[in-house]
């Protein structure tokens, strides 16, 4: 792939291997708790410390992600978010920053409705770097990561403990960017992570792959962030970001006046667990 | 399209009816998928497994149900001779228990040693909890936190059989939502824990798994109309939610195309309202739990809650073989509304003394649309797949009566 996004979302791996650290990647989901708070707070996101920036596309039937991220995705739905506003949302970020790589991540059946050639289509334009679709195994390759790749946009696939040394190859073959190893059996905000688990995971998937790999769900505290980033190439976390915009909202669901601040807070304190060098 | 030599031929290998159906689950879920199809397969050929299905079937369930000439209600509509498949006499009172033995006998092949499920109504729920309580097997059922409050005695009836009621309040609180549950259930205990899915939909096998189970249905039918009447019957009614009692009377009579098949769906309050669960007639092609089907979606992809008075049919998805064999114009889809259900609940339980469940009650209602335009020697046969005890409470509210 020669695209400008693909090498962005390369780029910045390369120059974190070379700083000798991995990268912290924060999720947040698209729009939650409204568009113009969203914007805001992942304009800010950079700064604070995170060197990806994962943003969720906020689906009614999240089936692979806990109550956080799920009452997140309602949020922003109660708040008119769609798709299209999603693409607007990095569309906008990106006016200010031309760096920091964007990997949308949801669920298939709203990129299907927007038609999956015109979402590749307005997603590069947008400015997007690479997507995970949770629900779509390589045994769907034909219906988006095929089109995805060839038109240079990255196809991320989660490698979870279920997949076994058998289906690895299968599960790698398609996969471009990074490959995102979730930590736990079980749903996103749940379980804590096992550091010693993880380890032999990603050494295991390197075995098969050159690709960094990034560990996700059930990291939660600095310290979580600390210990997964020296034995894999990224840290994502979601829920616990995603449980501080909650903590920030009145009870009518309106943010108060300091949930960027205080969000961003977090998330430097969260960033801190990279700094390290490995 | 052409038309197929056989339309029972489905799915293809990778679960695909035409365009709908698949696999669409997480990772995590994969390899378990993959290990069911397995086992499945292996099932079918495998001698022992087909004697204990029949077994169970025959002595727990009380298979074969029986093939009953509905006499009073055919003179009163004066026209095709009506006949009821008696699903609602099997043990629980629904259809739903002859799936459930299926899989827990595929649970127990595979050493699974804890059982999930989901319920709507709760029909689904007890037929679980009735088989993990036969095979002595834990049991977790979910349920919508608005279906546990309407559907009380099916709560108590669970819990009689000592399985776990999750009360879901995730999402919208109801079938879709615990749904939802389950499949998190399961990616987070994937080593001991098997899923009965209640309904001919969800990622392959799934769909083509339930409807294998289902069938029963369909070959008791065709051999008892045949026993009766001497020839197939002119059409086939049944009612549709996700579609499992459907597809499972359906699936032996695809082939004769001399057989007209009708689907019913729950209209609501009307299909010009919001509040249907007509994913067929009412809905559009796309993805969800698993699979590609049509589904009540608004244009950003997001799913839209279903209505109907029958909680058994409240889902905003169906079977992905049924949206297959609408597209291939196989099998004709229509739609009763609540109010038109109602009037068939009633009119079924004072002429032939059945209480039929709110679900059947809608394809009663198209074949009291239809029976008196045919004339005498045509048949009908309906899946009478439930029993209508359940209901009471919520026919007793709509009729404006307290009990």
């Amino acid at each position: 792939m020669s695209t400008e996004q693909c090498s962005r979302l390369d780029r910045r791996f390369e120059h974190l291997k070379r700083e000798g650290r991995a990268a912290f990647v924060t999720f947040v989901t698209a729009g939650d708790p409204d568009m113009e708070t969203s914007l805001e707070l992942v304009r800010a996101l950079p700064k604070a410390g995170a060197d990806i920036i994962e943003l969720g596309m906020p689906f009614t039937d999240p089936m692979a992600d806990g109550p956080a991220i799920q009452r997140s995705s309602l949020r922003a739905l109660a708040n008119g978010m769609t798709l299209k506003r999603t693409l607007d949302l990095v569309r906008q970020f990106r006016e200010d920053d031309p760096d920091t790589p964007v990997i949308l991540m949801g669920y298939y059946n709203p990129i299907y409705q927007y038609g999956v050639s015109e979402f590749i289509r307005d997603g590069l334009s947008a400015g997007v770097d690479g997507t995970i679709v949770v629900d779509l195994p390589p045994e769907a390759d034909h219906e988006m990561c095929v089109p995805a790749l060839e038109a240079g946009l990255h196809f991320i696939r989660l490698a979870t403990p279920t997949t076994d040394d058998v289906r690895l190859p299968t599960v790698l073959k398609n996969t471009s960017g990074f490959v995102y190893y979730v930590s736990i059996t079980g749903i996103t905000g749940t379980a804590s992570v096992n550091a010693a688990q993880v380890d032999a995971a990603v050494t295991r998937i390197k075995r098969h792959t050159d690709l960094p790999v990034a560990v996700g769900f059930g990291i939660k505290t600095p310290k979580d962030v600390a210990n997964i980033a020296s034995i894999a190439d990224g840290v994502v976390v979601g829920s616990a970001i995603v449980n501080r915009i909650q903590d920030n909202l009145d009870p009518d669901g309106k943010p108060l006046a300091d949930l960027v601040k205080n969000v961003t807070e977090f998330v430097h304190e969260l960033a801190q667990g990279v700094q390290t060098p490995k | 399209m052409p038309e197929p030599n056989s339309y029972r031929t489905g799915p293809d290998e990778d679960g695909n009816f035409g365009l709908y159906g698949g696999r669409f689950v997480a990772e995590t879920l994969m390899p378990l998928i993959l290990e069911l199809e397995t086992a499945y397969r292996q099932s079918k050929k495998d001698n022992a497994f087909q004697e204990e299905l029949d077994y169970y079937l025959k002595h727990y369930v009380g298979r074969p149900s029986p093939l009953y000439f509905a006499e009073r209600l055919t003179a009163h509509l004066g026209g095709a001779k009506i006949y009821f498949k008696r699903d609602e006499l099997n043990h629980t009172g629904a259809h739903k228990i002859n799936n459930c033995i299926g899989q827990i006998l595929l649970a127990k092949k595979m050493n699974k040693t804890r059982i999930i499920a989901e319920t709507g109504a709760g029909q689904h729920g007890v037929a679980t909890a009735t088989v993990a309580a036969r095979f002595g097997l834990p049991c977790v059922v979910y349920m919508g936190a608005t279906d546990i409050e309407r559907q009380k005695p099916n709560v108590f009836r669970m819990t009689l059989l000592s399985a776990e009621i999750v009360p879901v309040t995730s999402g919208t609180g109801t079938l879709k939502d615990a749904m939802n549950e389950a499949l998190r259930d399961w990616v987070a205990n994937v080593e001991d824990t098997f899923y009965i899915i209640g309904t001919v939909a969800g990622p392959h096998p799934y769909p083509a798994l339930v409807r294998d189970f289902q069938s029963v249905i369909g070959h008791e039918t065709k051999a008892q109309i045949l026993e009766a009447e001497g020839r197939l019957p002119d059409e086939l009614v049944a009612c549709i939610g996700g579609g499992s009692n459907a597809m499972g009377l359906f699936y032996p009579f695809l082939d004769d195309k001399d057989v007209h098949i009708i689907g019913v769906e729950a209209g609501g309050k009307g299909l010009d309202t919001a509040e249907h669960a007509a994913s067929l007639t009412g809905g559009t092609p796309g993805v969800l739990h698993g699979n590609r089907t049509y589904l009540l979606q608004d244009d950003d992809g997001q799913i839209i809650d279903a209505h109907s008075i029958s909680a058994g049919l409240d889902y905003p998805g169906i079977g992905p073989e049924h949206a297959w064999l609408k597209d291939m114009k196989r099998v004709e889809y229509v739609s009763a509304t609540d109010s038109e259900a109602l009037d068939a609940f009633q009119l079924c339980t004072r002429l032939e003394g059945i209480i039929p469940a709110l679900e059947p009650s809608h394809a009663l209602a198209e074949v009291i649309k239809r029976a008196p335009k045919m004339s005498a020697d045509k048949i009908i046969v309906m899946n009478l797949c439930g029993r209508g005890d359940k209901d009471i409470f919520t026919v007793a509210e709509a009729l404006g009566q307290t009990i």
